[in-house]
């Protein structure tokens, strides 16, 4: 026999035709029966087919060894492209197309599309079998048990297992062309399928799909290589990978994929849908193979672990790397089931030939939902991504990264949302909790600031007793504070924060005795106002920090005069009088305070109101002394030590006591004889504040008389209650020249104070140096003493 | 945008390089070749100071006449450069600070793969993504 030299497609086109012809696997031999039911394939007449063996040599030899299988295929090439069958020209025709082979019974797929693409004169034999698509594409999911080349035990380089390796870079131009050419939606030419076919697996191959005229003439052989269908159904979505171990697994795949024939067929025509969706068998089998790696479903495979497995499918390493930033969605260096099963479908379907997409298919994408998903999951999924979880952010972002070019500053602007979002997702959780309950209750107050919302025991109570006050009439603030006795003084002051920035100050000053309501921060006024509006209940969270303690308030200069805020507070506290709250915090007129200053001064006698006086409204204290001062004087006129009892604090007071004694000395005698027309003078001086100093102590040289007989306090007090009331608009002066004086004294005090100072400071330093010449002079005496000791 | 992007190792070899190729790509690479130098200059006048304490963002290493090279640095000292038309209007800094972001990102993802070994070039095609959105768009 003459060499022949065989092109490489045609050589390999060849060694597949010869191992599938191979049955008895010598490899050497073909059997007898098998190639002339293949050269009866290829169409051609019977005794074209006698010529042929007998020109290979054959018949000589009997049997088919590989050269003369290799020759009759060329002869066969030669005849069906319609040139003499001539030995000699077998090797000077160089263009010479394949041999093509009608498939009879057999389901024996061509399967090397990819090599007649190759082949530059592809046009020839590619006439469209238009129906084929569904053969193939069933035969495809049974012929195709990729298994990892590493398990195949077919080291014969000449195999057609070789072709995995060699395909995958032709692959791409076959399927793009079939893709081209698939217009209609059926790929007419299935891409090769680059994995490793079985031949035993040829014979096991269950009949249904079997060709039924779907095998147009232009057959390839009918080797056991499947074509693997491109069309709506994927193969890959047929394709169970089987690494190393599974035989039976597929069996059972093979038999579970003849029932998926018919369904793949009436979806043909569907165009491509989801050509990469995974099958529940093949999910079945990833989620397995996931196991042996990680028998935790829900956890992680590490980088290293994945990468060992997915090298034993032999891809190239940079295929893999691609496969890998495909499919490890969250970029953490792990896979996570979905991510496992994703990539493990990409690898099958590399390994069958499928170009890896640039972005990862949507039915590949993990799953955030559910497993089983349809097809329409991922795109709610991929949505929820972006809201849900930073993790998943990252991964649209890879995917959808090649389609963001242009907008390069929106890219910007976007990445860092996703960035900084994937950032601040941890720290999103430590903001301080702000009460986003904001307006208030009270349009006046207008006072609007997130309040920071705290919780002690306290204020729980405060809450409860909120709570009870939002229950309430709003109106009547005094019943609940009437219900809950235990927590007057609270509930007092909740009264008086809320009423007094409002309009009834006096309610507050009526509520005030007992407490300095006042003092209570303006937000915390807020927070009541809040309250008291019948805002959630949830929405009195704390507030307030505890009210300061009382401190003396000198600057309010409209505080109630001592005497009203005494007469009130005589009045029992839990009685609030309607009538209290009309009173505006007028001060008595001096006069008046001298008036009533006795029955105070009386008390003050005793003892017992005006250290709680003192205590409770501070802001009273400097007046009160005063005209507890007055009072004394006017009581007793010389009676000193007991203005000091009632003024420890104010010796500003005192230094008045002597003047104002001073004066009412002088003048008593003068006014002995205008006691008589004190009542009326009374009355007179309540509207004349201004009263000239011998009035007031005519007054109260009257009242000096008064305060005698102690059961005319009372009454008088009541009077005094009346001018009070009647010379309210004129009470300011005198109450301001009361604070004038106050003031005047406190600076003189201070300039007393500062001189004091010095001279202390002087003093002091004459003593250090009084001190120190003294220590000199100790110092001489002692060196002077030894002599004298001698 | 972009005229050239260059990723290079520690050891001072180029991961990656790209730049745009209407122009000679030698040109740019003799750049980056050159930037380097600066790029060395600048991390080591830190001294004493502690890697963390240095700034990742080197900002611009010098300008020429027709661009600007600006560079960053990572921990592992695998060094950014970007070289900018001049002509371009010019780039904010910001600007250039979230390209260098963007790469630094990418580049983690790419160290992230098994199968990447490092000092391998960098052959992903995400990354290379990426960068092609950041270069100038070749008219």
């Amino acid at each position: 026999m003459e060499s022949l030299t065989l092109s490489d497609v045609e050589q390999k086109y060849y060694s597949e035709l010869f191992l599938s012809c191979d049955v008895d696997n010598t490899k050497k031999v073909a059997s007898n029966g098998k190639v002339l039911d293949l050269f009866r394939a290829a169409q051609l007449s019977n005794e074209v087919v006698l010529q042929i063996t007998e020109l290979c040599g054959a018949t000589r030899l009997g049997h088919f060894g590989r050269s003369q299988f290799y020759i009759a295929l060329k002869l066969i090439a030669l005849a069906q492209s319609g040139m003499p069958l001539r030995v000699e020209t077998l090797n000077s025709v160089r263009d010479l197309p394949l041999p093509r082979f009608v498939m009879g019974k057999n389901e024996q797929e061509p399967r090397h599309a990819v090599m007649f693409a190759d082949a530059e004169n592809q046009g020839h034999y590619f006439p469209r079998p238009p129906l084929r698509v569904q053969a193939k594409k069933v035969s495809a999911h049974e012929m195709i048990q990729p298994c990892v080349p590493t398990a195949d035990p077919q080291p014969d380089t000449t195999s057609p297992v070789v072709s995995p390796h060699q395909s995958p870079p032709t692959s791409p131009h076959a399927w793009r062309k079939h893709k081209r050419q698939a217009s209609g939606g059926n790929v007419d030419r299935q891409p090769s399928v680059p994995g490793v076919v079985w031949p035993s697996f040829r014979e096991a191959q269950p009949g249904p799909v079997t060709g039924d005229g779907m095998w147009s003439a232009h057959s390839p052989p009918p080797v056991q290589e499947t074509w693997v269908s491109f069309t709506d159904t994927p193969p890959s979505s047929t394709l169970p990978m089987h690494p190393p171990s599974a035989q039976p697994e597929s069996t059972t795949v093979r038999t579970g994929m003849s029932a998926m024939i018919t369904n793949e067929i009436q979806r043909q025509t569907s165009g491509y849908d989801d050509p990469w969706k995974i099958t529940d068998e093949q999910r079945q089998y990833y989620i397995n193979q996931f196991k042996t790696i990680q028998p935790d479903l829900t956890g992680l495979i590490p980088g290293s672990a994945a990468k060992e497995f997915f090298t034993k499918s032999k891809l190239p390493i940079l295929e893999l790397s691609h496969i890998w930033e495909l499919s490890d969605f969250d970029k953490d260096g792990a896979l996570t089931l979905d991510e496992f099963c994703a990539a493990f479908h990409l690898v099958v379907a590399r390994k069958n030939g499928y170009d890896l997409p640039e972005k990862l298919p949507e039915s590949l994408m993990p799953k955030l939902i559910d497993l089983d998903d349809s097809a329409g999951v991922p795109e709610p999924a991929t949505e929820v991504s972006f809201s849900a979880s930073p993790v998943e952010v990252t991964p649209n972002k890879s995917p959808s990264m090649p389609s963001l070019n242009q907008n390069w500053p929106e890219l910007n602007q976007n990445n860092e949302q996703w960035e900084t979002f994937s950032e601040r997702s941890s720290s999103s959780q430590t903001l301080t909790q702000f009460d986003s309950n904001i307006a208030p209750a009270d349009p006046d107050t207008a006072i609007v600031h997130p309040v920071p919302i705290r919780m002690t025991p306290s204020k729980i109570h405060m809450q409860e007793m909120e709570l009870k006050r939002t229950g309430s009439d709003h109106t009547h603030p005094t019943s609940p504070l009437m219900a809950n006795p235990p927590e007057l003084s609270d509930e007092t002051k909740l009264a008086a924060s809320i009423k007094f920035p409002g309009t009834s100050v006096g309610d507050g000053y009526s509520s005030s005795d007992s407490f300095t309501s006042d003092q209570e921060p303006i937000s915390s006024a807020v927070n009541r106002q809040r309250s008291h509006s019948g805002t959630s209940p949830e929405g009195l969270k704390v507030v307030a920090p505890p009210p300061p303690p009382p401190r003396p308030h000198a600057s309010h200069s409209r505080s109630s005069s001592l005497d009203m805020n005494r007469n009130f507070a005589a009045v029992p506290a839990g009685s609030q009088q309607p009538g209290v709250v009309a009173f505006p915090p007028a001060v008595p007129p001096r006069p008046l305070p001298t008036q009533t200053s006795v029955p105070h001064g009386h008390r003050s006698v005793e003892g017992d109101g005006l250290p709680a006086h003192t205590s409770t409204s501070p802001h009273q204290m400097p007046e009160q002394p005063n005209f507890a001062d007055f009072s004394q004087f006017q009581a007793f006129a010389v009676d000193q030590p007991e203005d000091d009892e009632e003024n420890p604090s104010d010796s500003g007071q005192a230094e008045r006591c002597p003047e104002a004694a001073g004066t009412m000395r002088t003048t008593k005698n003068d006014v002995q004889a205008e006691e008589r027309n004190a009542t009326t003078v009374n009355s007179a001086k309540v509207s004349t504040p201004l009263a000239p100093p011998p009035k007031p102590v005519r007054r109260r040289l009257k009242s000096e008389d008064e305060l005698r007989p102690d059961v005319e306090d009372l009454p008088q007090k009541s009077n005094v209650i009346a001018t009070v009331l009647a010379t309210q608009p004129s009470i300011p002066r005198s109450i301001g020249k009361d604070k004038k004086a106050i003031q005047a004294s406190i600076r003189r005090n201070k300039e007393t104070n500062t001189v004091l100072a010095r001279l202390n400071s002087e003093l002091q330093q004459q003593l250090k140096d009084l001190l120190e010449e003294r220590i000199s002079l100790e110092v001489q005496l002692e060196q002077l003493r030894p002599f004298s000791h001698l | 945008m972009a005229v050239c992007i260059a990723v290079i190792a520690k050891e001072n070899y180029p991961l990656y390089i790209r730049s745009v190729p209407t122009q000679g790509e030698l040109k740019f690479h003799y750049t980056v070749h050159t930037s380097l130098d600066v790029v060395e200059e600048k991390i080591s006048g830190v001294g004493k100071a502690l890697a963390d304490q240095r700034e990742l963002y080197l900002g611009l290493l010098y300008p020429t006449e027709d661009y600007k090279v600006y560079g960053y640095v990572t921990n592992s000292k695998v060094k950014f450069v970007i070289v900018v038309d001049s002509s371009n209007a010019s780039l904010r800094d910001n600007e250039i600070r979230s390209m260098f972001r963007k790469l630094h990102n990418s580049f983690t993802d790419v160290m992230c793969n098994p199968f990447y070994n490092p000092g391998d070039p960098i052959q992903s095609k995400a990354f290379d993504s990426i960068v092609s959105a950041m270069m100038v768009q070749a008219c």
